[in-house]
């Protein structure tokens, strides 16, 4: 299905705009999207799994105990009980695994490190029934003085959330640090004596929960072939089926993973968790079984990093930084899961995209027994962006320097660094024209209504530092076709931007391509689906396909015709001959003759690391933004109206303005959740206060601006197709910084706690008229 | 918990219930939701759950003509009720509301999507010329992570002038 065909009314004119193009650049609708609205589309939980077993797990009530005993006989001896397995159970393959650090077990074993980790599993007829089991199991336990918050896992004396013997060969393992990281760059001294001002504050960021409105899920059957097949929606198949294989020991061809599109991802469904357990009780009972997690157990498998960060920033008497220093603790959870990186690759931004002459950055991964952090959209970026952001309102306040004018003097120019020393990074943006273009949509020129404040914010994330994508198509007789691409298809609208490249390099006709994704046993190999990485990786990879496919047709065309193949030029949907030009797709037919058959296309996208580099590689592009709001508080209850929220993207070229602009008002209204009213909260005994949606609010309808406005601005100079940029993160990165400057505008009180909740604001305000009375 | 607890709280009762026009008799336990009722005793997939706590809409169907959260009512108290899920809605293939949705780009994972369609079309049923603020009102139980709030009301909007030049 094609929306009407017409450019797009968003945005300044492009290099070369829309108009040069058959469908890049068009408002084509959600490929899927027929199906999301009329609840046709199967997601995990839709699918049927004739005579599959029900999973539910035993847990215990604190967040860090020793387990003393656990009694698996009162379920046992239940009706429709199946089996019931502990960490006792399990085959000495089912080794601790994980991306970078090999730390999480598959069930709990002799400790419980987190409010939630199962200590055994039961596999039952039904739901009921192993719901009942599992509440059946007595689990004795010893609760320990576990580590809750940075503050306690950081003290000499804390208890050590992992075991040294974990990570034998690390000589942090006495502590609870993980990892770290730190940049640096400048001398210090001579900036010293032209600073006229130094900023010192600290800013924490809350722990936040993905919430996707699927929650987890996962099913597994034995193979006929003697493997294991694994339904689960997740982001990274192809990193699930090789952990899978590791741990059963069986090859990667007998471990099939597929991936039905994920009801909503946001990074919290890229690492396997309960996918390994699930396919031991697979090949343990020969029974297909199957885990539904409610969304309280999708709280305790997914979460944002907390993060506290100390900065100390210098200016100088004009506002133009001279040093900025960061101390940045992460949270990350129990285990390591992708967090390690979340902290490298967050703080690495963690500046921002600033001329600064002296940069200090010390990070650290924290372990703490609570649920595993992972990626989130954003990956460590906002958190430290809340900080970075809010020093230089901080500095402008006192020098009498606006937020927006504090950018305009210290933000780089395209080709110009931010991030110096070795292995330099530079904008590769022309981001002032976002920073004035947000600055004109709030009308930052006008007066303020008074009671009102304003604010403004930039923010940038590194995208993918290496990857690897690998795409198949296939353009058949009746010239139709179908693309076989492994990015999981979670909201961002991949398929479509597959349908658009094939109907622009081949002339295919939107409705008439497939897309097949998410089965390992039938798609190739795909890194992963983050990091905004799949317009740019895999978008680069069918392009490639398509392009191998047009140069096939060419050949067998004059093969077919005899015409001297030098005569022939293959061009974007179209084949130019002596005689003029052909539809591609009939000139595709006419070289196939009479035995038909197709033309197989290959393509491939691999970027790979840099030897050395703090991040493994440079980032394949930055996704940029700026964001502005608009706040009213009310003097009384402190309660915060948005009345205007814009934002601006730094997009290269909006390959379909639709997805573009729901991509960024999604991050931008989910950035909005961090910052005005998410937090996950644990009492002393580590356990989520506020476990389900009665009690952890997200972002509704009543909570977005009066006003938004999602804007981009196109320069054609990304490394995607047709110059894109991924765009699926920007819109979350600086929305802390933009609206804690606007309530600062407005109150005169910066605040540096996020969640900005109603009663923080009116505590500060109070705080400041008792200061002024005095 | 003993064995003969278990066996009488899965002691199933009988319910008659109307799901879009056909009749279903059904033997379920007492405390199956009418949405794991339409879900898993009728096979009906496309109303979708997300909560479990009547917070999020994902699972909003018509009882008697009026929208509910389906995990909310217990399967035995839709006993002779009428029930119309998202199924009803386009039998005749996409409903106004629909293409408007998908026209706005208001899909994105689309897991809240079926609860929303629902409840804008109650909403179109009781106040076909809702003010912005007033399709605010009415959604906001219906949460969507991916927040596709602005395209959504864009949709219902769309789909409230369609509805009004054809009066």
């Amino acid at each position: 299905m094609t929306a009407d065909p017409v450019p797009p009314e968003r945005g300044a004119p492009s290099g070369h705009g829309a108009e040069s193009y058959r469908a890049i650049g068009r408002p084509v609708t959600r490929s899927g999207g027929a199906e999301r609205v009329t609840g046709a589309q199967s997601y995990l939980t839709d699918l049927v799994f004739p005579g599959a077993a029900e999973v539910a797990f035993a847990t215990i009530p604190v967040g860090c105990a020793e387990i003393v005993a656990v009694d698996t006989s009162p379920a046992t001896a239940l009706p429709g009980v199946i089996a019931v397995v502990t960490a006792a159970d399990l085959p000495p393959s089912a080794s601790r695994f994980g991306i970078s650090h090999q730390d999480r077990p598959v069930l709990a074993s002799g400790t419980v490190n987190f409010h939630g980790e199962p200590v055994a599993a039961v596999v039952a007829e039904t739901s009921d029934l192993a719901r009942a089991a599992a509440d059946a199991i007595e689990i004795e336990y010893r609760e320990l003085p576990g580590v809750y918050n940075l503050a306690d896992a950081l003290t000499s004396d804390a208890r050590l959330v992992q075991d040294p013997s974990i990570r034998p060969r690390d000589p942090l393992n006495d502590t609870n640090v993980l990892e770290t990281a730190d940049y640096a760059w400048g001398e210090l001294e001579p900036e010293q004596a032209r600073t006229h001002l130094i900023v010192e504050n600290t800013y924490t960021f809350p722990m936040v929960t993905h919430f996707p409105i699927e929650p987890g899920g996962v099913v597994a059957a034995p193979t006929d072939d003697g493997g294991v097949a694994v339904y689960s929606p997740v982001q990274h198949p192809y990193l699930l089926q090789r952990i899978v294989a590791d741990l059963t020991e069986l090859p990667l061809s007998k471990v099939r993973v597929v991936a039905p599109d994920p009801g909503g991802g946001f990074g919290g469904k890229q690492t396997p968790r309960y996918e390994p357990l699930l396919a031991f009780l697979a090949i343990q009972t020969e029974r297909t079984c199957r885990l539904v997690l409610s969304l309280e157990e999708t709280f305790q498998l997914m979460r944002r990093s907390g993060c506290r960060i100390a900065a100390r920033t210098g200016f100088t008497q004009d506002g133009q930084l001279t040093f900025h220093e960061l101390s940045a603790d992460f949270s990350i959870g129990a285990y390591a899961d992708v967090a390690p990186r979340v902290m490298t690759k967050g703080s690495y931004v963690g500046a921002g995209p600033y001329r600064i002459p002296v940069v200090r950055v010390a990070a650290r991964a924290v372990l703490t027994n609570t649920t595993p952090s992972c990626a989130f959209r954003g990956f460590g970026a906002p958190q430290v962006s809340w900080a970075t952001e809010s020093q230089l309102d901080a500095g402008g306040r006192q020098l009498g320097i606006d937020s927006l004018e504090m950018r305009r003097r210290n933000l780089v120019g395209v080709g110009e660094a931010f991030i110096c020393g070795d292995h330099e990074a530079t904008a590769d943006g022309r981001w002032h024209e976002s920073l004035e273009r947000a600055a004109e949509l709030i009308d930052w020129s006008e007066p303020v209504t008074p009671g009102r404040g304003r604010g403004i914010a930039v923010g940038i994330k590194p995208g993918a530092t290496s990857g690897l994508s690998q795409s198949l198509v296939r353009l058949l007789y009746d010239g139709s076709a179908i693309v076989y691409a492994g990015t999981s298809d979670m909201g961002q609208g991949a398929r479509t931007l597959w349908q658009q490249i094939l109907a622009e390099e081949l002339g295919v006709e939107l409705g008439r391509i497939t897309i097949i994704s998410g089965d390992t046993d039938v798609v190739p190999f795909d890194l992963q689906t983050s990091a905004s990485r799949s317009t740019v990786f895999m978008g680069n990879a069918v392009l490639e396909a398509c392009r191998d496919i047009r140069l096939r047709v060419r050949r067998l065309y004059a093969e077919a015709t005899g015409i001297d193949e030098a005569d022939l030029t293959d061009s974007p949907g179209v084949m130019i001959g002596p005689d003029g030009a052909m539809p591609l797709v009939e000139a595709a037919q006419a070289a196939l003759g009479g035995l038909r058959g197709e033309f197989v296309g290959q393509g491939t996208c691999r970027l790979r690391g840099v030897q050395g580099h703090p991040l493994g590689g440079d980032a394949a592009f930055y996704e940029f933004n700026c964001t502005a709001v608009e706040v009213d508080i009310d003097p009384d209850t402190g309660e915060l109206l948005l009345t205007k929220h814009v934002t601006v993207g730094d997009v290269g070229t909006e390959l379909n303005p639709l997805q573009v602009v729901s991509q960024d008002e999604g991050a931008a209204i989910m950035g909005l959740g961090h910052t005005l009213m998410e937090q996950v909260l644990l009492d002393d005994h580590g356990r989520i206060q506020n476990l389900g949606a009665l009690d952890y609010r997200i972002p509704t309808f009543n909570d977005v601006a009066i006003e938004m406005v999602s804007d981009s601005i196109e320069n054609n100079d990304g490394p995607g197709p047709y110059g894109c940029k991924g765009i699926s993160e920007g819109a979350l990165l600086c929305t802390s910084g933009a609206v804690g400057a606007a309530v600062a505008d407005a109150i005169g009180v910066q605040l540096r706690d996020l969640p900005i909740t109603a009663e923080r604001i009116w505590t500060a305000m109070r705080a400041a008229d008792a200061r002024s009375a005095e | 918990m003993s064995e003969r607890d278990v066996s009488r709280e899965l002691a199933p009762v009988k319910v008659t219930l109307d799901v879009n026009g056909t009749a279903h008799r059904l033997e379920v336990p007492a405390h199956r939701t009418l949405l794991d009722a339409i879900r898993d005793d009728i096979g009906l997939t496309g109303t979708k759950k997300c909560c479990a706590d009547g917070e999020c809409g994902a699972c909003t169907v018509f009882l008697d003509g009026r929208i509910v959260n389906s995990c909310l009512v217990l399967c035995a108290e839709a006993e002779g009720c009428s029930v119309g899920t998202i199924e009803s809605l386009s039998v005749g293939g996409l409903t106004d509301l629909q293409e408007e949705f998908l026209a706005a780009g208001a899909v994105q994972c689309g897991v809240c999507i079926p609860g929303q369609v629902m409840a804008a079309e109650a909403l179109l049923q009781t106040n076909p010329t809702a003010k912005p603020a007033e399709i605010r009102e009415a959604m906001s139980g219906n949460l969507c992570r991916c927040a596709g709030y602005e395209r959504i009301v864009a949709a219902i909007q769309a789909a409230a002038k369609r509805r009004g030049s054809s009066r």
